[in-house]
């Protein structure tokens, strides 16, 4: 199933049992999963299904209890060491004592970069994310998608091949998501990035990705992937072809069919 | 009635005045002179006693016709100001004679200011200047109110010099002791609260970073940092004397004492402020320790650091005042405090408690400026 390119993550039984007050709880069980370069694969699931656990994972954010995991061939804080990623929260965490492009240049200046290179780096991702001219402002000053999209420059900024987003936009409105959504998959096909894109909405993962990862609950575990048919340039209006129904209606029965809801 | 604004404090005032006309005589010494119409006994207020009973008077009916509130407010202020100036000038030489109708015309007259102050404080001036004025103001008439009556009172009711002296005796005091009052500032504060403080604070800050990075310090030192911090810190000054001598270096370090626990304990809460989520950013940068402390949680700790530096900053002055009880040359703010008090000059005790009001005001002052340049960010500050 993947491509020739070597895995950029690759896991096999992985599990992580989280030790609380109320006993051991387990958010991943016996997952496996290979993500190849220039990938965009969505996780979807009902919340505590362990999409934002597996994201963290990768990122060495936790540590997995059971099971192997590799980053770009790495363990997975080897990759964290080696800034192998960009990770985008699911709230914007811009720092608020600074200005935007200081935000943006704040992995640059922790990774000991030059200051021409920062200027040149920042002046091109706040192009790419739609932001010039709004470099000197301060975060409370910018609306919710704007600092948002701040964030992902932030992101962005040093350049890394693989982009963890975490529901980035799960706190935005449609209209607003609609647009970084849109946005987003431009940006994914002008830098030839790996993204790993967790969401809670159907219609984002289709629109989005060439790989759909379906979840469930207790103990969080993959129930289905499934492969988009999509065609890599995707309209907007892409959404209301039989095509993209066709791929919703399968992950929808991929969530149901994992879903605990009945019990 | 639509020309008429009445207000209960200008309303009371009229019938204070009235009051004031039905009881008579305004002194004991007004008393006896109308008691013996015949032989010439020296009064006070023989000519300014109507003039001040009808200022009040006017100056209430005038505010209560609908004026515009600047000159609803000017009448009341004249009116008030003029009407106590008179009241606490013809009091001299007569002090302890006063009788109610003194009290009752005092209490009018401060009806007026307090109007006053109102009619000021509900006031919404266009302009950036004028609405930075009223700021000033408001605060200015009300200060100088406590000041009026505290005059009034000592001098009108006698209070004794020993337990109360009247603000005037305290002023005329600090100018004529300037010189003095100069020495014992530059002793006590420039060079005890000042060395003590940046040194306190800076131990304090320094300890709770290594004990952030070190857990053992942490575990260790916290604990015992808090029963510390509950000892009466007072107490180890006149230790400090026998260990550092008589000049401002034991002073100075029972500052370094005060001041250092509440700079710890506030940066070690400070440094545990910033969000999880940041601390995961920085993770995913592979940030190191100093550079997670610098670029975010020392910013974010600044807020904290700042309330720190402002407690201390009272705290510093009180040390060093006290700890010059204890010991020391033949200068200081303590120092002369103590002295002075055993001389019965209570008014220079007055005018050093007033200087060091003063300092310690300045003092926390230029902290809270420097807080608002550096913690622009935080919605404490910049609103919302």
């Amino acid at each position: 199933m993947t491509t020739a390119s070597p895995a950029v993550v690759a896991a096999s039984k992985l599990g992580l049992t989280f030790q609380t007050n109320d006993g051991p709880v387990q958010a991943l069980a016996d997952v496996d999963l290979t993500i190849g370069k220039g990938e965009f694969v969505s996780f979807i699931g009902p919340s505590g299904c362990g999409k934002t656990t597996l994201l963290r994972v990768i990122a060495d954010l936790e540590k997995p209890t059971s099971g192997t995991i590799a980053v770009n061939g790495m363990t997975p804080e080897q990759a964290r060491e080696a800034r192998a990623y960009g990770y985008v929260f699911q709230a914007a965490a811009l720092f608020p004592w600074r200005t935007i492009d200081a935000n943006v240049a704040l992995p640059l200046e922790i990774m000991g970069l030059p200051k021409a290179e920062q200027k040149e780096r920042i002046r091109r991702t706040l192009e790419l994310v739609n932001l010039a001219g709004f470099e000197k402002k301060y975060p409370w000053q910018l609306s919710g998608g704007m600092q948002q999209r701040a964030s992902i420059a932030r992101a962005l900024a040093f350049d890394a091949d693989l982009l963890l987003m975490d529901e980035p936009f799960g706190a935005l409105d449609e209209i607003v998501r609609d647009h970084l959504n849109e946005q987003l998959l431009e940006l994914w096909a002008r830098t030839n990035k790996t993204i790993c894109f967790v969401t809670h909405s159907i219609p984002e993962a289709v629109y989005l990705s060439t790989r759909i990862v379906v979840m469930s609950p207790r103990p969080g575990r993959v129930t289905d992937v499934i492969e988009s048919t999509l065609p890599k340039e995707r309209p907007l209006d892409i959404r209301e072809t039989p095509e993209f129904l066709a791929i919703a209606a399968r992950v929808r029965d991929g969530l149901r069919a994992g879903h605990s809801y009945e019990d | 009635m639509n020309w008429l604004k009445p207000s209960w404090q200008t309303g009371l005032a009229i019938l204070l005045v009235v009051a004031a006309v039905a009881l008579g005589a305004m002194t004991t010494a007004e008393t006896d002179a109308l008691a013996n119409p015949t032989t010439t006994i020296a009064y006070p207020y023989p000519g300014t006693k109507s003039l001040m009973f009808g200022l009040v008077a006017l100056a209430a009916i005038i505010s209560t016709l609908r004026l515009p509130a600047l000159i609803e407010a000017l009448v009341l202020f004249v009116g008030a100001h003029l009407a106590a100036w008179l009241l606490i000038h013809g009091i001299g030489g007569f002090e302890g004679t006063a009788k109610a109708p003194y009290f009752i015309i005092l209490a009018a007259a401060w009806l007026l200011a307090w109007r006053c102050v109102a009619v000021l404080s509900s006031m919404r001036p266009a302009s950036l200047w004028a609405a930075r004025a009223l700021r000033v103001l408001v605060p200015t008439i009300f200060g100088a109110w406590i000041l009026i009556l505290w005059e009034a009172i000592t001098r009108g009711a006698g209070i004794p010099f020993i337990l109360l002296p009247p603000p005037s005796a305290i002023g005329a005091r600090l100018v004529n002791s300037l010189p003095v009052l100069a020495a014992d500032v530059n002793q006590t504060i420039f060079k005890a609260v000042i060395v003590g403080y940046v040194l306190g604070c800076a131990a304090g800050f320094i300890v709770a970073v290594l004990a952030d990075r070190f857990l053992f310090l942490r575990r260790g030192l916290m604990p015992i940092g808090n029963m510390v911090s509950a000892l009466p810190i007072i107490g180890v000054a006149p230790i400090m004397v026998m260990w550092f001598g008589f000049d401002w270096q034991s002073k100075a370090a029972v500052v370094i004492i005060m001041t250092f626990f509440p700079m710890l304990v506030n940066t070690v809460a400070g440094l545990a402020a910033s969000g999880h989520m940041e601390r995961d950013l920085m993770r995913t940068y592979a940030s190191n320790y100093w550079q997670t402390l610098w670029k975010l949680r020392l910013p974010a700790a600044a807020p904290f650091i700042f309330n720190a530096l402002k407690i201390n900053s009272t705290l510093a002055l009180i040390g060093a005042i006290v700890a010059e009880f204890f010991g020391t040359p033949v200068v200081g703010m303590g120092f002369r405090i103590s002295t002075e008090v055993g001389r019965m000059n209570i008014d220079m005790v007055w005018a050093e408690i007033a200087v060091a009001a003063f300092a310690g005001s300045v003092f926390y002052g230029v902290i809270a400026l420097c807080e608002r340049a550096a913690t622009f960010w935080h919605p404490s500050v910049r609103g919302g």
